[in-house]
């Protein structure tokens, strides 16, 4: 459906820059990778709106008093473990002087947070609890009397779980975690995290370029047969082996897939266009790279799904990873790779692992190329803000296909960003 | 172990990168070997993960091979500053050694960046022609953040 003819979609657009162009999924401008004005509407309108944000593992605080820092957008925030196992979210942020509550990237609390500037201290739910000689030294000094605590404390988010996922939102319209992400996407999630997981490692990839542009490099099907030249040669994935995309009816959520064996009716098509990545002749010096074994019951070789605005749970065969995008500014970003295995994993599957972990990562024979081709783009409209991108494979709608010579979820991308920012 | 056998086994290893001459790289090692990319962090937790992970150097002359064939990335080079190698003590037939290392990445427009520092953990043990060789090479960087991307071994 055309957004034009979608009644949940706002009256005709209007952006900082005039109406969208064309009113049409099939068209992005160049701005909305440059313009600080429309980046700090999107920390408030997607981030800090009704969405929900990955913000850690339950696997990264399985204990009481476990906490990681984390961003939600902009915001900096503090994820924890409470006493009773429920897990809580808020900004980190004193509200004294608006230092940093915690300022390590995890560990363990006994009963609070304590800012170290003053030392206000703050509950696991981020309530205001203590402040330094609040009633003064010797009678002189200390807060006013009529002080309410209770009415400064730091902004609190709503969380919820989902297979190991935490996710926190701050709008009390957000819907439920299952609602959000609709029955089949909710499935895909369900299918890898199906018990406890391990993490095996993590680590962070700062990226020159916009944090939409990562986005769409993920949910784009059409870009990975052709740019990712080891996907290829090594038949993990093509574009004519089986598989599609899942978009969500809000188009916001994705998950494509490929399943099976590598020869499929269409592998002509490549070799007639002579595309780059169609090498038949490379082979690996080792196959013990990729020695995968079936693990999920149903031939899905890979899958990729992205949860909006910025989290992306990866199975490509038993290279499991959770990709956290972090905004830094309108032409930087971080990802936060994530890297796990199953608690149950034996020795074999975790060497598996840790050989296949070689495809994703800033080092990865199938993922280095996504560290820069976001950067190619942003320098390469460095001087186009006023003009547009054509998003038109597979047509101008944003609903699921059979295909993945399809830019469908990158439309249902667009979609699901000009609700949020009102565009 | 004699240090100055270790100092030039690392000089060795710093040339056939920085000179780009990567085909010599898989040959400085056992094999089987393990070779491994990963942070300060990541060891202190005990996490196994690398960003590289080869334990056969057929799997260190695939990386090669990516390198040249398939991966795609702006052109770039390394220089490596590496420190004096220090003999932690010795593992059966293996030496274990600590070296410090500091690597600046070159690009294609001349932009230099410190791009990564750390520590190598090594094991080092002589092959049949009783050359020096990397049982181990454990790459431990400082900090947990690598630009863009790592395409040439560091």
């Amino acid at each position: 459906m055309d957004i034009r003819h979608d009644a949940s979609v706002h009256e005709p657009a209007t952006t900082p820059h005039g109406p969208w162009p064309e009113d049409s999924l099939a068209r992005v401008p160049y701005w909305v990778y440059q313009d600080r004005d429309n980046y700090d509407r999107e920390m408030r309108r997607v981030f800090e709106g009704a969405t929900w944000n990955f913000v850690c593992l339950e696997a990264d605080i399985p204990n009481r008093g476990d906490y990681r820092t984390n961003q939600v957008g902009a915001m900096p925030v503090i994820v924890v473990r409470d006493a009773d196992g429920t897990i809580n979210c808020f900004e980190n942020r004193c509200a004294h002087r608006g230092a940093l509550i915690a300022i390590d990237d995890g560990g363990n609390v006994q009963n609070n947070f304590k800012c170290i500037y003053h030392a206000w201290s703050y509950d696991l739910a981020g309530n205001l609890k203590g402040i330094a000689f609040e009633r003064g030294i010797n009678g002189a000094g200390g807060m006013p009397k009529d002080f309410k605590r209770e009415t400064h404390s730091p902004r609190k988010f709503r969380t919820t779980t989902l297979c190991g996922l935490v996710f926190a939102t701050l709008s009390p319209d957000t819907p439920s975690i299952e609602d959000y992400l609709g029955g089949e996407i909710l499935g895909r999630v369900r299918r890898v995290l199906n018990r406890p997981i391990r993490i095996m490692g993590r680590f962070t990839q700062p990226l020159p370029n916009n944090w939409k542009l990562y986005v769409e490099n993920v949910k784009d099907t059409y870009h990975a047969s052709l740019l990712h030249l080891f996907f290829a040669t090594f038949r993990i994935t093509r574009l004519t082996q089986a598989g599609g995309v899942l978009v969500s009816p809000d188009g916001a959520h994705h998950a494509s897939y490929t399943i099976g064996s590598t020869d499929a009716p269409g592998a002509e098509a490549f070799r007639e266009k002579d595309l780059r990545s169609e090498r038949d002749d490379y082979k690996l010096a080792d196959p013990s790279l990729l020695d995968p074994v079936e693990e999920f019951g149903d031939h899905i070789q890979l899958q990729i799904l992205s949860i909006f605005p910025g989290v992306i749970l990866q199975q490509i065969h038993n290279c499991l990873a959770v990709r956290q995008v972090v905004p830094r500014g309108t032409g930087r970003m971080d990802l936060l790779w994530t890297y796990f295995g199953f608690a149950d994993d034996t020795p074999e599957m975790n060497r598996r692992r840790l050989k296949q972990q070689n495809l994703v990562g800033p080092a990865g024979f199938v993922s280095m190329e996504d560290g820069c081709v976001g950067g190619f783009v942003q320098r390469g409209v460095a001087a186009a803000g006023t003009k547009i991108s054509v998003v038109e494979m597979g047509g101008s709608t944003a609903e699921s296909q059979a295909t993945r010579a399809t830019e469908a979820s990158v439309r249902g991308f667009w979609k699901a960003y000009r609700r949020h920012m009102g565009y | 172990m004699d240090v100055a056998r270790l100092v030039e086994l690392n000089a060795a290893y710093a040339r056939a990168i920085d000179n780009e001459q990567f085909e010599q790289w898989p040959e400085l090692f056992a094999d089987p070997c393990l070779y491994k990319v990963t942070t300060a962090e990541n060891v202190a937790k005990g996490f196994e993960s690398g960003i590289m992970y080869a334990d056969s150097r057929a799997m260190l002359q695939d990386r090669v091979s990516a390198l040249r064939k398939a991966n795609i990335y702006e052109r770039q080079r390394y220089r490596h500053i590496v420190g004096l190698p220090h003999v932690m003590g010795r593992d059966g037939t293996a030496t274990d050694v600590e070296t410090p290392f500091l690597i600046v990445r070159i690009m294609g427009d001349g932009t230099m960046t410190l791009f990564a520092t750390g520590c190598y953990r090594d094991k080092v043990s002589a092959d049949d022609t009783g050359a020096l060789r990397f049982a181990e090479r454990v790459v431990v960087c400082d900090g947990g953040r690598f630009d863009t991307l790592v395409a040439i071994p560091l």
